[in-house]
């Protein structure tokens, strides 16, 4: 045993590593990323660890080694689930012989996502038991847990982090790691294979097993009750900490049933609850899935409030405040405001592309060969390349899920026919669920310009390789796959391949793009500036500079400022020496110079 | 006893590591550490803050408003944005250098930096300005920013760490190679805050 301190995300691969688990897959997203990178990093023999194309690749990966006997995780965040819920539905069927478990972060909030969506939800739609950590200590503990349930009963098995658990960091008891559990190997069954038939009897199992894993939920320590007051609370994940460290501070007396399986609801310690309460306070994020479980266990008998009261919101992410005022007001407890000081309006930060990112110069050389045309939408999707949708680029009109750009342009441009759409596509969300869209263009001819930012990394979520990288999670080399020859290999003819940074060639290639009659593609190829180490020159605003702020207001780039003279300055520290704002100045003001000159 | 402590700044600054620094000396010491951190979209210029609580061990890993003992602020603008969720008999450090959010030149939002030191200096019981970014391009890289402000908060006394604690928690988590040049931000830091002390000495003299 050690202890360390650990991010919630480190703390569940390490729990994994210490349960034996032998094969890893996952496609990165905040804020699930880390789980695989601590593998990654801390390189435990005998683990195979995998960013896998897309979440569903990786379910299926993690499905087969279980398949054989392995124990096998697999991690993605709540949207991910979206894209994997194909193979998920059907294994809740078919089973596992080894332990799976599916991690899947959720992001109250949100923070980096483009759902609540609640994956509590997902394991009641599919049968599957889920556990719920408070912590990132008891992630630690769960992970071991899910494992043996995931054996017991032939399921997979969820755990379902969120935000505050995955990105916060507590001291964690670390057990000794074990070796990874040799694959029993595969014994051919006809239970492998998902005929109507077989669909009908599993279905019926599975349901027959909700009542059992009910109960053995039942006999887990990650549920339990403190004795208190007939005013009781039932509470789950990080709304653990919070509510604890409310009554500590209010000295309240309330029962306390902490319930770290929330689906299928542990029914004893559920009812032994309710029979020490008169009233129940229900606190848990997002989705009201343990309050609908006690309001059919109550039946009736007792006041069960919450969400479907509306004491407590479905949205957002819950805070020590918002469950002390939702507590004190059901404890019937006064208590004094805090005296707030009064504080300046404070400037608005939203995120920025940074400053020398490739892409600013692929969005800035497609709108200024957009001007070409009467009308414009641009369609993007998801990755640092959204951030092309704030102020001066306004480069991104639509974005609704991963690879939805390529198909959403053929929608507008089939209901629109005199509009240009250009669909902007990172080249980690082109493996990941661009190509069928690409697919669908050529097969419908429809006229729309694939804009492929390669940047060679999956940039958000930190740079995780993906198949065009030609190297792998592990950091061994692979088949770079090629992105002009899949285009090319689907049917696009009209291809152009730049580098956004020659301002004129890439103007030229979206023009000519735009101006192709059918579906057509731009790669802007070029490297994720935290790719690479920055040159020794920087780009320097000489006297010459009218202060007609051109460069700040085309381009918005976060090294250039207005100084008090109302000349543009570059804060040299982040200037990469990229010099797109030089095609922008008009009186050539912005000159190149030495990093420490 | 518990300490809460808030970092904030804006992605990009090095809170991160900074924070990863402070947990990991509270861990050597054997304190029970929770942390929260923002990770994700904001990295990317955005808002960024660190809650660390030591010493105590169900408790919230984000620090209440009103329950912080200590920030160390990283920019004027951030600093300030924290102001309520100190504690009013709080300490803070403080850097000078502003980070100005490409709205504002695009005349899109207002930045004055005055107003934010004005308001961390009538709010916070204790506040100490240092101008971090000179020492750190001293020290070899702008980015040795984040060990500049520890140091600073070090020899300001306001961290429950001795400085032989956070030098160990350093060498823990940062590169060899990059070890020296980050110990010398530190120790600009760390005098900075010592020269500033005689200074109040002689005045109270």
């Amino acid at each position: 045993m050690s202890k360390r301190v650990c991010m919630g995300n480190e703390a569940i691969a390490l729990g994994a590593a210490r349960a034996g688990v032998s094969v890893v897959s996952g496609y990165p997203g905040t804020p699930s990323t880390e789980i695989i990178e601590t593998l990654i990093r801390e390189k435990i023999p005998g683990i195979e660890v995998q960013w896998s194309t897309n979440e569903k690749a990786a379910l299926e990966v993690a499905a087969g080694a279980a398949y054989s006997g392995a124990r096998s995780m697999v991690t993605m965040k709540q949207v991910g689930l979206n894209v994997a819920a194909d193979p998920l539905m059907s294994l809740s069927y078919v089973g596992v012989e080894g332990g799976m478990v599916v991690v899947v972060a959720d992001d109250p909030g949100p923070w980096s996502s483009q759902t609540e969506q609640d994956t509590r939800h997902f394991a009641k739609y599919s049968n599957l038991p889920v556990f719920d950590p408070s912590s990132p200590e008891e992630a630690y503990e769960m992970v071991s847990y899910a494992f043996d349930l995931s054996e017991e009963f032939r399921l997979p098995v969820f755990l379902r982090p969120t935000t505050r658990v995955c990105h916060a960091s507590a001291t964690v008891d670390l057990a000794d790691v074990h070796e990874p559990r040799p694959a029993s190997g595969f014994v051919k069954r006809p239970d492998w294979i998902i005929f109507p038939a077989l669909s009908y009897r599993k279905h019926g199992e599975l349901e027959q097993k909700q009542k059992l894993l009910s109960e053995k939920f039942g006999t887990l320590p990650f549920n339990k009750i403190k004795k208190g007051g007939r005013s009781g609370i039932a509470v789950s994940g990080i709304s653990y900490l919070y509510l604890t460290e409310v009554i500590r501070e209010f000295g309240l007396d309330l029962t306390v049933f902490k319930v770290g399986t929330p689906y299928p609801i542990p029914t004893k310690p559920a009812e032994e609850f309710l029979s020490l309460v008169d009233r129940v306070l229900v606190i848990e994020e997002l989705d009201p899935v343990i309050e609908e479980q006690l309001l059919i266990l109550s039946a009736g008998k007792k006041e069960i409030l919450g969400k479907m009261t509306a004491h407590l919101p479905c949205n957002g992410e819950y805070s020590f405040e918002l469950i002390r005022d939702a507590v004190l007001k059901f404890a019937c407890v006064r208590s004094e405001d805090l005296p707030m000081a009064e504080i300046p309006v404070l400037p608005v930060r939203p995120p920025v592309l940074c400053a020398g990112c490739p892409h600013r110069a692929s969005f800035y050389a497609a709108k200024t060969a957009a001007k070409n045309f009467e009308k414009t939408v641009y369609c993007g999707d998801i990755g640092c390349y959204t951030l092309g949708n704030a102020a001066p680029l306004n480069t991104v009109d639509t974005c609704l899920c991963m690879g939805a750009g390529i198909t959403i342009a053929q929608g507008i441009k089939l209901a629109e026919k005199g509009t240009k759409c250009i669909a902007f596509i990172g080249d980690s969300t082109f493996f990941h669920t661009g190509i069928p869209g690409v697919i669908n263009a050529v097969y419908q001819n429809t006229d729309i310009t694939i804009a492929v930012l390669d940047n060679h990394t999956t940039a958000m979520t930190g740079g995780q390789p993906h198949p065009g990288t030609g190297r792998t999670a592990m950091g061994m080399p692979a088949k770079p796959l090629d992105i002009e020859k899949i285009l090319r290999a689907c049917g696009v003819e009209h291809i152009s391949t730049v580098d956004p940074f020659k301002y004129d060639d890439a103007v030229e290639a979206f023009k000519n793009s735009l101006e192709h009659g059918g579906p057509s593609a731009v790669i802007a190829k070029a490297p994720c500036i935290a790719l690479i180490k920055p040159p020794k020159t920087v780009r320097r605003v000489n006297g010459a500079c009218i202060g007609c702020l051109k460069c700040i207001k085309q381009l918005g780039c976060p090294a250039m400022s207005v100084g008090e003279d109302g000349k543009v300055s570059i804060n040299e520290p982040i200037c990469t020496d990229c010099s797109l704002c030089v095609n922008v100045c008009p009186v050539g003001a912005i000159k190149r110079v030495d990093r420490d000159a | 006893m518990l300490s809460s402590i808030v970092i904030a700044g804006v992605g990009g600054q090095g809170t991160l590591l900074a924070s990863k620094i402070l947990s990991t000396a509270a861990q050597k010491r054997g304190l029970f550490v929770r942390t929260s951190e923002t990770i994700g979209m904001a990295q990317r210029g955005g808002c960024v803050s660190s809650h660390l609580r030591m010493g105590l061990e169900e408790i919230s890993p984000v620090i209440p408003l009103r329950h912080a003992d200590i920030l160390i602020g990283f920019e004027p603008a951030e600093a300030a944005r924290q102001i309520n969720r100190l504690r009013p008999d709080a300490s803070a450090v403080v850097n000078t250098d502003c980070i100005i959010p490409t709205n504002v030149a695009l005349r899109m939002g207002e930045y004055n930096c005055d107003q934010y030191i004005e308001a961390l200096k009538a709010n916070i019981g204790r506040v100490f300005f240092i101008q971090a970014a000179p020492l750190a391009i001293k020290a070899g890289d702008a980015r040795t920013l984040n060990m500049v402000l520890l140091g600073f908060s070090s020899g300001a006394g306001l961290l429950p760490f001795s400085g032989p604690e956070i030098a160990g928690a350093m060498e823990c988590c940062i590169r060899p190679g990059l070890l020296e040049m980050n110990r010398k931000a530190f120790m600009l830091g760390a005098e900075e805050a010592g020269n500033i002390r005689s200074e109040i000495d002689v005045l109270n003299k």
